[in-house]
């Protein structure tokens, strides 16, 4: 491994980082709660067993950033449907145990269903160039890889290709998260390969509105830790701005020719996120200019066929979005343990195996380990249900 | 053990990917209603191999295995190499280091060129020498264009030993001891697989164990032997410390891993502790053997980077804790084998 990349690793200096970040907690003199919102920063908090190293009374909640968690049930049944109808779906690894409203990729694969795993756009642009049948790339992920689609696009794919995007867009999501009624959020750390692409400046506006601070942030330990030190500090001081902790990457205005491809390419439009909410220009489609390119009007999609053993409307009662709020804990789900455990999960948060759910369904609570023990933490999450949470996986 | 539901209509990869879902799919379809012989380690043990006892204090080892891999060549071996290490290793897993004989089937698919085949052949007349075992008999089977992808060999194994090892019999206050460098087989195959261009040596450590079980044996008594193949060291010490009721405490500054294993795990997105080994074991010792039976593994060539990895706990019995230098965390069973993340 590469020195400079080595020197964000240095357990020393996450040693003198932990004990700032507690010094930052005890200045604000209360329990404090942020949220992050990628994937990304849960993977390397969870990698790294960062959650361990933090303060007692700071809790990091794991936002709507794991794009394979938030594919909503109809996009999955989409590309279920297509690979079922005889069509080479090529799409990433993590898509593939995703469950539809039936089915996920990896079930109609098994029904003799062609599902290829591709490291990106490009691998399955090469698939279609290797054959003259028709390939349809099931597109995921935020900002960061929809530019890779984007750019793939614009490039002029062989005319076997087709996008299925299920492709997202993250600052409008934050909104949501910031104006549910009950939030504890006080701060969000913002995704720092995300940010590369958008600039930092695009939180600007969010600060404004929400009066709540954002600090972007990289993905090796010590930018984590520093950036929850710097944000902490931001909630203790009550002063709502935006901060770049990740300046080797990340500028204000951002990568400004790979926003000109992406915003080519794709249009923001509303659309459900499972288990969070119908977030206004949170989804990416394809623009009129590129619809020989899309999957949806290339094909018949016969997702109808799906929906004849539909489960009961089981994601109504899913509380994920409570639970990505802060508002909730898995024990307060009806469904949880029950209807949805790890092998056929129904909400976003027992999809990803760094979702709260699935934690906490594995290991019996969130376990704490600062004593190398993992008897359940205090169940510090109020629980859900009631009167007075809302209701945000209905659709508005 | 923890139980499921084996609830799905079709059996799918997951199924065969050395899981908690195998093991579900195994005790509550194969090895549903079936009793052991006395005295035996049998199905129901669910361990590498089987153990019948004989009468007279020794044991006869009994296992099998199959063999599909994709590229069939790959580098630092093929498949007709890992068939016979695989079988071979499981009898040396249950202590049974001396092999009387191995059987070999082969189902080949119509159209593999004869040269590939030879090829395989001549890499398992060469394992079996390292391994000091013969191939005694065999069967030969082909099928049709797409029935079948290449070649697929089936081995079983014979040997005899005094001394059973299990992989139930871990004891908190045993030290983890993993015999070499984790990740080389799965990183070597999935680069040759995906095409990756990868600098410096990353070669599978697909080798007989047999030699160097036996010489850890003889530095001291070992109290549970697994070899971390599919699922990685993740699930095969999973396996051991749920069989045997304890936890582990495991340092993952002291796991030994290639430069080259790591920068194609943080390329590939794969936790290099859930891919497989396939020349590599973990063992659990008596902290007063430990550094004994630590020496006789460096003192042999496949042993050299042996190191002590880890310690049972009797807390959170079948968890694995993994201090990972910055914090604790608990370390996940891998479900289906191991795909890389887009987030």
């Amino acid at each position: 491994m590469n020195a400079p990349l080595m020197q964000f690793r240095d357990p020393q200096r996450a040693k003198a980082l932990a004990a700032a970040l507690q010094r930052a907690v005890d200045r604000a003199g209360r329990r404090v709660s942020l949220m992050h919102v990628c994937g990304s920063h849960e993977q390397a908090i969870a990698r790294y067993g960062l959650r361990a190293a933090f303060p007692c009374e700071l809790d990091v909640i794991m936002g709507p950033g794991c794009p394979v968690c938030i594919t909503d049930l109809p996009e999955v049944d989409e590309a279920v449907a297509l690979a079922l109808q005889g069509v080479r779906v090529a799409t990433y690894g993590d898509m593939l145990r995703v469950p539809g409203t039936s089915r996920s990729l990896a079930d109609a694969r098994a029904e003799s269903g062609e599902v290829e795993i591709v490291y990106g756009v490009s691998e399955a642009v090469r698939l279609a160039r290797d054959t003259r049948e028709e390939i349809v790339f099931f597109a995921s992920g935020f900002e960061t890889t929809a530019v890779a689609t984007a750019a793939e696009i614009l490039r002029g794919p062989p005319k076997n290709f087709s996008v299925l995007s299920a492709h997202k867009y993250i600052p409008p999501v934050m909104e949501i998260v910031a104006e549910m009624p009950e939030t504890r959020v006080e701060g969000f750390l913002a995704a720092g390969h995300a940010a590369s692409i958008t600039g930092w400046g695009i939180f600007e506006r969010f600060v404004e509105r929400h009066k709540t601070p954002v600090v972007v942030a990289g993905f090796e330990p010590l930018d984590i830790l520093a950036a929850l030190v710097r944000l902490t500090e931001l909630v203790a001081d009550g002063t709502p701005a935006v901060e770049n902790l990740y300046p080797r990457c990340v500028t204000r205005e951002g990568n400004l020719p790979a926003q000109e491809q992406l915003w080519k390419v794709f249009r923001p439009t509303g659309g459900r996120w499972r288990g969070i909410a119908h977030v206004p220009n949170g989804n990416l489609r394809l623009r009129d200019e590129f619809a020989y390119l899309d999957a949806r009007r290339r094909f018949r999609i016969e997702v109808e066929r799906l929906w004849d053993s539909a489960p009961a409307a089981l994601t109504q009662r899913c509380i994920c979005g409570d639970i990505m709020a802060g508002i909730a804990s898995p024990s307060g789900c009806s469904l949880f343990g029950k209807e949805c455990v790890p092998d056929t999960p129904v909400g976003a948060c027992m999809v990803s195996s760094e979702g709260t759910c699935r934690i906490w369904h594995q290991y019996g609570g969130v376990p704490d380990l600062r004593n190398g023990d993992t008897q359940r933490k205090g169940d510090t999450m109020r629980p859900s249900g009631g009167d007075g949470v809302p209701v945000v996986g209905a659709e508005p | 053990m923890r139980t499921r539901a084996f609830t799905e209509d079709r059996v799918t990869l997951k199924h065969g990917a050395g899981g908690p879902a195998m093991r579900a799919l195994i005790q509550q379809l194969f090895a549903d209603g079936i009793e052991d012989p006395p005295g035996s380690v049998g199905v129901s043990a669910m361990d590498d191999g089987a153990a019948l006892p004989l009468g007279d204090g020794r044991f006869l080892v009994i296992t099998t295995d199959s063999h599909v891999v994709s590229p069939i060549f790959f580098p630092g071996g093929d498949i007709g190499r890992l068939a016979v290490c695989g079988t071979v290793n499981d009898l040396a897993m249950m202590g049974a280091t001396e092999v009387l004989g191995l059987t070999c089937a082969v189902v080949v698919e119509e159209g593999l060129a004869r040269k590939d085949l030879a090829r395989v052949h001549a890499s398992m007349r060469e394992a079996c020498q390292e391994a000091g075992a013969t191939i005694v008999t065999g069967d030969t089977k082909v099928m049709g264009k797409g029935q079948l992808d290449g070649l697929m060999l089936n081995t079983a194994g014979v040997a005899l030993t005094t001394h059973v090892v299990r992989d139930n019999g871990l004891k908190a206050g045993d030290r983890i001891i993993v015999t070499g460098t984790i990740g080389d087989h799965g990183f070597s195959v999935l680069a040759a697989r995906n095409g990756l261009d990868l600098t410096g040596e990353l070669r599978s450590d697909v080798a007989p164990l047999n030699g160097l079980v036996r010489a850890a044996l003889a530095g001291g008594p070992v109290s549970a032997m697994k070899d971390p193949t599919r699922g990685g060291l993740s699930s095969a010490l999973h396996e051991m410390a749920e069989k045997s009721g304890v936890g582990v405490l495991l340092d993952e500054t002291a796991l030994p891993m290639r430069l080259e294993v790591r920068a194609a795990a943080e390329l590939l997105g794969i936790d290099p502790l859930q891919v497989a080994n396939e020349g590599k074991a973990l063992l659990g010792v008596r902290p007063e053997f430990a550094e004994r039976v630590l020496a006789a593994l460096r003192g042999h060539p496949l042993g050299r980077d042996a190191a002590i990895v880890g310690t049972c706990v009797p807390q959170n019995p079948g968890r694995i804790v993994l201090d990972t230098g910055f914090g604790k965390r608990l370390l996940a069973e891998p479900e289906g084998d191991p795909m890389p993340r887009i987030c």
